[in-house]
C-alpha cells in the first residue's frame, strides 16, 4: 500500500508497505528517519514516541495505515533551523548536553519528545511534573536524576527569556540537585 | 558501496576540557539531533533481513529438521542449520563450548538452530516458522540438587576444559575456595557471637534500551565487513574468524552505535549469523533483535543461593566468615568461571577478616545462560554479607554503621586471598559521608491546610504511585546502609592490555591529535575521556575521534570497570610517547640540547617555568608523529585452586549507599524516597561523568532490590520476557540520587584514577533491603523483594 503524511513539515510518500508495518517501521527503514528507536516495540519504553498530530505516541503501535495524512514530528523535528540553514540545538537538546542526561543516548530521542511536550505545556514544571510526564520513557544508563536536571535547565533558560533554539556555552554549569 | 548512515564515517571532534574537566561528550550533538547511527539504524543497499530460529524447549534431542517449506517462500534467500558451518561449530568467551546452531541437541530455551535470511524482516519470520524441527524432550535439570544429583544427565559430557579436571561433578563449571586461617577451629571458640543466613538473588537482566543488532556486509576479498555493537571488537573477531573459516584479517570490525551494554554484549549474540548469512548470499544481511528475542538473546545475571555464617567478638571484630555460593550458569559456560573467581575472592566484603572458608561454584543447568552483568559475582556476595552484617549487628546490639566500621578494611589490610590491599581503601569515611548526610524529611507527600486543617496527598510520591493505591496510612520508614568492593580490571593473571594510536600534526595552522582506539563505547564515556586525555598531554585543543574498528589493536573489554584505567591509560602513553617524539623533533629542529623539563601546553613547548620554546607547529612543520602502543596494567595472578591464594586483583574500587524507603505495609508496595553514595574513584577524570556512572549503577541496583527478576519455572522456561513484565526502574521508582566522590589517588593507575561504573551496582541492592527490614522488621532473605514478602 502507499502512505501519505507530513514528517517534520515536509509531505512525505512511502510505496509498496506491507500493512502490518508499524509508523515505527516506516519512519525507519523507508523514509530514512531513524531517530525514534526500536528498544522494545511493545509501547512500553517510550524510545520511539513520536507527535502524531500534535499527540505524544509510541510510533511502534501505530499501524502505519494510522497515520495516513498526518502530521508526524520526530526528533529529527526537534532542532530548529539556523538562519545559514543548518539545524540547531534547541533548548531542550542543549540541556540534555550540559547536564550530562545523555550516556548511551538510545532513549535520548524518546525523553525529548516526551519533554519537549512537556515543556510546551508547561513551561515551569514542578519535579513531580516532570517525573510524571517522563514515566512512560525507560533509561538504563543515567538513573535519570541528570534528565530531571535537563529539563528543570531547559525551563529555567527559556523561562529566564533565551528564545527556543537559542545557542548556550557549552560549559554552563547545570543547576545544583536537591 | 555506503553503509548508510554509520558512525563508521563520522569523525567526532571536540574543543574543550583536559583531564579533571566535565568536558562534553564528542557524539553528543549526534544523539540528541537522532542522527547517531546505533547498529540497528544501519542500511545497506540491496541489504536482507536475517532472523532466528529458537528452541521452544528448555532441554530436548533434535530429531529431524526440514527446512524446504521456508525456503520455499517467495522473498527468502537462504536458510541455514548446523548442517551448513563452513568451519568450527562452538564458540565462547572462556570454554568453546557453545553451538553456533544446534545440531542434535538443545540446552536452553531459546537456543538458536536455524537462521533465515529474506527481503523483508516480517518474511523472515514467517519462513522461520515454516521451519519444521522435531524434538524429543529430554529432563531438564534447573539447580544445584538436579544438577548433581546421582543419574542427572551431564549436560556437556566429554569435556576437556581447564576446569574440568578440578570439579566434583561435569556439571559444575567451575569451583574456586578461599581459605584464610582456621575458621571451624574459630567458630569452636568460646563467647563468639555468631549469625547465620541463607540468602537468594534472582536473575537480573542487563536490559539495555538497543537491542542486538548489527549489518554484516560480504567483501569481493572473500572476506566479511561486521558492523556491530558489541563491548569487546577483538574477542568477537577471535570467536568469529574460525567459524567462518577465515583468517582474521578478513573478519573486520566495525563498532556501530551501542545502545547500553552492561555486560550483556560480552558474548557474540547475532554476530556469527549474520556473517553466515552474508558469506552464503552474497548481499549484506542485518539482523535486530526485538525485545522479547533479545531476552533469550543475551546472558543473564548469575541467580544465586549464598549460605553464610559470621562469627564475632562480643565487641564486634570478625573472627570467622564460612560461606558457601552457588551460581547458576545455565547451559553454556561464558564468563562463569571468572564470576566463580570473583564470588569467592570478594566474598566477606571490604572487611578484616582473619579466619575464611568461602567457596563459589557455578552449575551447568537447563536454564537461561549467565555470564557478566554490571557487579559481575560481587552483587551477589555483597547482598548475603551485607545482611550478614545487619544482622549481626542486630545480634550484638551495635549500630550496623559503627560495625562495619570497627571491621572496615584499609589500606594496607590483608584480603582473604592473602593480596594485600596497596592503595587508599577509605570504607569507613565512605559510610561516614553518606551517615552524616542530612536525612530527606519525612511524609513530604503529606501537607495539612493550617486553616482548616484539611490533609492533601500527592500519591505521586507514594509507594504505588499514580496507580492511587493508597494515600499514606500504612506507610513506615526505613534507612539502611550497605558498603562494597569491587575488582576492576580483568584478573587471575589475564593479559589485561590495551592499545592506542595517536597521531599530532599541523592542520590549517593548527596542531590536531587524533585518536584510533577498538575501545568500544557503549555510553560511558570513554571517547569523552580520551581526548580530554589528548589535550592534557599533548596540549592540544582539537581533538578528533576515530571510529573504533579492528585496523587498530585491541582495547580489551569494555567491562570491569575498566577502560578509562586501560584504554585511558593506552591513551595517556601513547601520548607521552607521541610528546617525546615531539620534543626530540624540537631539539633537533632548534637545536635545544637536552632538555628534560619541556611540555606541551596551549599548542606550544614550554619549559617549566612557561617560557614559550616554538609553537608546536612549528616543531611539526610539515610532519606528522603517528605512534601505536600498547598499554599494561601490573601483573596479577591465578587463585590457588584449594587455597584461592593471590595477589588475583589489579584494583579495588569501593562505594558506599544509605538508602531511605517508604513502605506501604498493607499493600506491600516500597518507595525509595532517597539513594545517598559515596564513592572514592581515586581521580575524577570526567565529574559529571563519574556522577552519572554511580547514579547508574546504583539505579540498577535498585531495580534488582525492589523489582527486577527474569522469572523462569522448573522447565527451564522464561515466563516474563518482555518490559510489560520485567520490570526496570522509571523515573518514578528512583528518587534523588545525592553523591560524595572521594578522590584518593592510587599510585598504580593513570592519574591515581579508579574504575567507576561498578561498585555502586553492588551497594544499592543491600542498602535499600537493608532500610525496608528496618521499616517493616521482616528478615527479607530474597532479592528482588516483592510484595507478598511484605504482607500476610
Amino acid at each position: 500500500m502507499r502512505l501519505n503524511l507530513t514528517v517534520n513539515g515536509h509531505p512525505r510518500t512511502a510505496d509498496d508497505i506491507w500493512p502490518g508495518e508499524s509508523l515505527l517501521y516506516v519512519l525507519r527503514e523507508r523514509l530514512g528517519l531513524p531517530g525514534s528507536k526500536n528498544a522494545c516495540e511493545q509501547g512500553e519504553c517510550g524510545s520511539c514516541t513520536v507527535r502524531l498530530d500534535g499527540d505524544l505516541v509510541c510510533s511502534c503501535l501505530v499501524a502505519a495505515g494510522q497515520a495516513e495524512g498526518a502530521e508526524v514530528t520526530t526528533v529529527e523535528g526537534l532542532a530548529p533551523e539556523g538562519e545559514d540553514g543548518a539545524p540547531r540545538l534547541s533548548a531542550l537538546q542543549r540541556a540534555f548536553l550540559d547536564a550530562g542526561a545523555v550516556q548511551c543516548g538510545f532513549c535520548t530521542p524518546g525523553l525529548l519528545m516526551a519533554a519537549d511536550e512537556l515543556l510546551a505545556r508547561e513551561p515551569r514544571p514542578a519535579d513531580a511534573d516532570i517525573r510524571e510526564a517522563l514515566s512512560g520513557n525507560l533509561c538504563r544508563c543515567t538513573g535519570y536524576e541528570k534528565i530531571i536536571d535537563a529539563v528543570r535547565l531547559a525551563s529555567a533558560r527559556t523561562a529566564d527569556g533565551a528564545a527556543v533554539g537559542q545557542g548556550v556555552t557549552p560549559d554552563a554549569p547545570a543547576p545544583e540537585g536537591r | 558501496m555506503p553503509v548508510i548512515p554509520s558512525p563508521a564515517r563520522v569523525t567526532q571532534q571536540s574543543h574543550t576540557g583536559g583531564v579533571g574537566t566535565s568536558a562534553p561528550r564528542p557524539d553528543g550533538t549526534l544523539k540528541v539531533t537522532g542522527e547517531f547511527a546505533y547498529s540497528s539504524d544501519l542500511w545497506h543497499e540491496d541489504m536482507l533481513w536475517g532472523h532466528t530460529l529458537r528452541s521452544p524447549h528448555a532441554h530436548a534431542r533434535i530429531t529431524g529438521v526440514d527446512v524446504a517449506e521456508a525456503l520455499a517462500l517467495p522473498g527468502v534467500h537462504a536458510v541455514l542449520t548446523h548442517d551448513d558451518l563452513p568451519a568450527a561449530t562452538h564458540y565462547g568467551l572462556e570454554i568453546e563450548d557453545q553451538p553456533v546452531l544446534a545440531r542434535d541437541v538443545v540446552r536452553y530455551q531459546g537456543e538458536p538452530v536455524a537462521l533465515v535470511a529474506a527481503d523483508h524482516p516480517e518474511t523472515a519470520r514467517r519462513a522461520a516458522a515454516r521451519i519444521r524441527v522435531d524434538y524429543e524432550e529430554l529432563p531438564v535439570v534447573h539447580d544445584e540438587a538436579s544438577a548433581t544429583a546421582p543419574g542427572a544427565p551431564v549436560l556437556h559430557p566429554g569435556r576437556t576444559d581447564r576446569h574440568a579436571a578440578h570439579v566434583a561433578h561435569p556439571n559444575i563449571v567451575h569451583r574456586q575456595p578461599v581459605l584464610r586461617g582456621d575458621a571451624d577451629a574459630a567458630a569452636a571458640t568460646a563467647d563468639i557471637v555468631v549469625v547465620t543466613g541463607t540468602y537468594d538473588v534472582g536473575m537480573q537482566d542487563q536490559a539495555f534500551l538497543g537491542p542486538e543488532s548489527g549489518l554484516a556486509v560480504p567483501d569481493d576479498d572473500g572476506g566479511v565487513d561486521l558492523y556491530i555493537a558489541t563491548q569487546w571488537l577483538h574477542v568477537d573477531q577471535r570467536q568469529l574468524a574460525p567459524v567462518l573459516g577465515l583468517p582474521p584479517e578478513k573478519v573486520r570490525l566495525t563498532l556501530a552505535g551501542v545502545g547500553g551494554a552492561f555486560g550483556a554484549r560480552e558474548d557474540l549474540s547475532m554476530q556469527a549469523h549474520a556473517c553466515l548469512l552474508a558469506l552464503r548470499t552474497g548481499r549484506p544481511v542485518k539482523i535486530v533483535y526485538n525485545r522479547h528475542e533479545s531476552f533469550f538473546g543475551h546472558v543473564h545475571r548469575h541467580p544465586a543461593t549464598l549460605t553464610y555464617e559470621h562469627g564475632a567478638t562480643r565487641d564486634g571484630r570478625l573472627v570467622f566468615v564460612r560461606a558457601r555460593i552457588v551460581l547458576d550458569g545455565g547451559a553454556y559456560a561464558s564468563s562463569s568461571p571468572a564470576v566463580v573467581g570473583n564470588a569467592a575472592s570478594l566474598g566477606v566484603g571490604p572487611y578484616e577478616v582473619p579466619h575464611v572458608d568461602v567457596e563459589a561454584l557455578a552449575l551447568y543447568t537447563n536454564n537461561p545462560p549467565c555470564g557478566a552483568m554490571r557487579g559481575f559475582g560481587a552483587v551477589q556476595a555483597c547482598f548475603a554479607y551485607e545482611s550478614q552484617m545487619d544482622k549481626l549487628a542486630d545480634a550484638l546490639g551495635l549500630d550496623p554503621v559503627e560495625l562495619r566500621r570497627r571491621n572496615a578494611v584499609s589500606q594496607g589490610s590483608t584480603m582473604p586471598t592473602g593480596q594485600v590491599i596497596d592503595a587508599p581503601a577509605p570504607v569507613a569515611e565512605l559510610l561516614r559521608l553518606v551517615r552524616e548526610r542530612p536525612l530527606p524529611p519525612e511524609r513530604a507527600w503529606e501537607t495539612t491546610d493550617p486553616a482548616t486543617g484539611a490533609r492533601t496527598v500527592d500519591v505521586r510520591a507514594l509507594p504505588g504511585g499514580l496507580s492511587n493505591a493508597g494515600h499514606g496510612e500504612g506507610v513506615v520508614r526505613g534507612v539502611g546502609y550497605a558498603v562494597g568492593i569491587k575488582n576492576v580490571g580483568f584478573s587471575e593473571g589475564f593479559d589485561d592490555y590495551s592499545t592506542a594510536r595517536v597521531r599530532v600534526e599541523a592542520v590549517g595552522g593548527e596542531p590536531v591529535a587524533t585518536v584510533h582506539t577498538a575501545m568500544a563505547e557503549v555510553g560511558q564515556g570513554g571517547v569523552t575521556v580520551h581526548a580530554q586525555i589528548a589535550r592534557t598531554e599533548l596540549g592540544v585543543t582539537r581533538v578528533t575521534i576515530l571510529p573504533a574498528d579492528t585496523s587498530v589493536g585491541s582495547a580489551g573489554s569494555t567491562s570491569a570497570s575498566r577502560q578509562t584505567y586501560m584504554t585511558g591509560g593506552a591513551v595517556k602513553h601513547t601520548c607521552e610517547a607521541v610528546r617525546a617524539e615531539v620534543l626530540r623533533l624540537g631539539a633537533e629542529r632548534f637545536g635545544w640540547g637536552e632538555r628534560h623539563t619541556l611540555r606541551l601546553a596551549d599548542g606550544k613547548v614550554v619549559t617549566a617555568e612557561g617560557e614559550v620554546m616554538a609553537a608546536l607547529v612549528d616543531v611539526l612543520g610539515g610532519e606528522a608523529v603517528d605512534l601505536e602502543l600498547e598499554f599494561r596494567h601490573r601483573p596479577t595472578q591465578p587463585f590457588d585452586l584449594t587455597t584461592g591464594q593471590g595477589f588475583g586483583h589489579v584494583q579495588y574500587a569501593f562505594c558506599a549507599h544509605r538508602a531511605v524507603v517508604e513502605v506501604d505495609t498493607e499493600l506491600g508496595l516500597v518507595k525509595v524516597v532517597e539513594l545517598a553514595a559515596a564513592q572514592d574513584v581515586g581521580r575524577a577524570v570526567n565529574p559529571a561523568a563519574v556522577v552519572g556512572q554511580i547514579h547508574g549503577g546504583a539505579t540498577q541496583g535498585l531495580g534488582l532490590a525492589v523489582l527486577e527478576e527474569i522469572q523462569v519455572g522448573p522447565d527451564g522456561r522464561i515466563r516474563n520476557p518482555s518490559f510489560t513484565d520485567y520490570l526496570i526502574p522509571t523515573i518514578l521508582d528512583t528518587p534523588a540520587m545525592p553523591v560524595d566522590v572521594l578522590e584518593l589517588a592510587d599510585e598504580h593507575a593513570p592519574y591515581g584514577l579508579r574504575g567507576v561504573g561498578e561498585a555502586p551496582t553492588l551497594t544499592a541492592t543491600p542498602a535499600v533491603v537493608a532500610a525496608i527490614r528496618r521499616a517493616t522488621g521482616r528478615a527479607l532473605h530474597r532479592v528482588p523483594v516483592r510484595p507478598e514478602h511484605l504482607v500476610g
